[in-house]
């Protein structure tokens, strides 16, 4: 029996999209941050930001893979009533997520 | 073990567990709502902030790691945290209770084959209680091989051992849920009889 995250793959043709992952325009000033963690799944992280977000496979496990290598990534950018809802939204689902105005 | 979530022939999330693993989810589950559920109301306060669990003057995370964790702050400023926390932090808890309430009761009407009505639920306290018993055995992300390989006299032995048998359910159920996420097709994903 073994815990063992399985590898996600990575499509190459998939980069391009990537990095407009998330817009920030400036009538959307908030964001909403989610912070690695060691308990986590990377699957499961991925399923949430599928589920909730709606967001694509490829997008939900670019998110993930930024929180687990880079420590945290921005998976929206809102209101600030948008980003409370959000992050209340994510807590929910066990992920440690935090907003703050995008200065 | 088991094989973990599988998929049933007619379109069913099961678990086929044995009297040991049963007790051991339900366990699980009645710690989450111990650990999470809503703390009392002092019988003196307002009756409406107490419907909607508002509460006075600053509040910050919990002492516990673990609750802390599994209520996290949602502002780095103390003072923003706090009051979100004095709006939302109640429906929080309610929600968590309400996903563990919803897993005890499947596994409670459930012999030796758990069939699973909300995946949402399974998998919020799933993760809810492998949070909760990380954070006792502090894990980090290299340490895995250090716990598993603790003597069997040391309390942390037993938690790893729940902690990765709930890693490994959860990662079943997800796989169950979304088999791409895994490389697999739906086709891949065997299928049992129900």
């Amino acid at each position: 029996m073994t815990g063992v995250s399985v590898p996600v793959e990575v499509a190459p043709e998939i980069d391009e999209q990537i990095d407009e992952q998330v817009d920030i325009e400036p009538q959307r000033p908030w964001i909403t941050l989610v912070w690695n963690d060691p308990i986590n799944l990377m699957s499961y992280v991925t399923y949430v930001f599928m589920t909730y977000f709606k967001y694509s496979r490829e997008k939900a496990e670019q998110l993930m893979r930024d929180v687990h290598y880079e420590g945290r990534a921005v998976v929206s950018a809102g209101s600030r009533e948008e980003m409370e809802r959000d992050v209340s939204a994510m807590h929910s689902y066990g992920l440690w997520a935090t907003l703050q105005k995008d200065d | 073990m088991s094989y973990g979530f599988q998929r049933s022939a007619t379109g069913r999330i099961v678990l086929r567990v044995d009297q040991v693993e049963r007790g051991l989810l339900a366990s699980v589950a009645r710690q989450v709502i111990d650990l999470v559920k809503p703390e009392e109301q002092a019988a003196d306060s307002d009756p409406l902030a107490a419907q909607f669990g508002w509460v006075d003057g600053e509040v910050g995370p919990s002492d516990d790691p673990a609750v802390a964790r599994l209520l996290p702050d949602a502002y780095s400023d103390a003072a923003d945290a706090s009051e979100f926390r004095r709006f939302t932090e109640h429906d929080l808890r309610q929600t968590k209770v309400q996903h563990a309430t919803t897993v005890l009761a499947e596994i409670e009407r459930s012999g030796d084959k758990i069939t699973v009505g909300s995946a949402d639920s399974w998998l919020g306290t799933l993760n809810d209680a492998r949070i909760a018993i990380g954070t006792r055995i502090h894990i980090a992300e290299d340490n895995h091989e250090e716990l598993a390989s603790l003597p069997e006299d040391d309390p942390r032995a037993g938690l790893f051992h729940v902690y990765d048998w709930l890693t490994f359910l959860q990662e079943s159920l997800v796989r169950c849920l979304n088999p791409s996420l895994y490389g697999f097709s739906d086709d891949d994903i065997p299928v049992i009889d129900d």
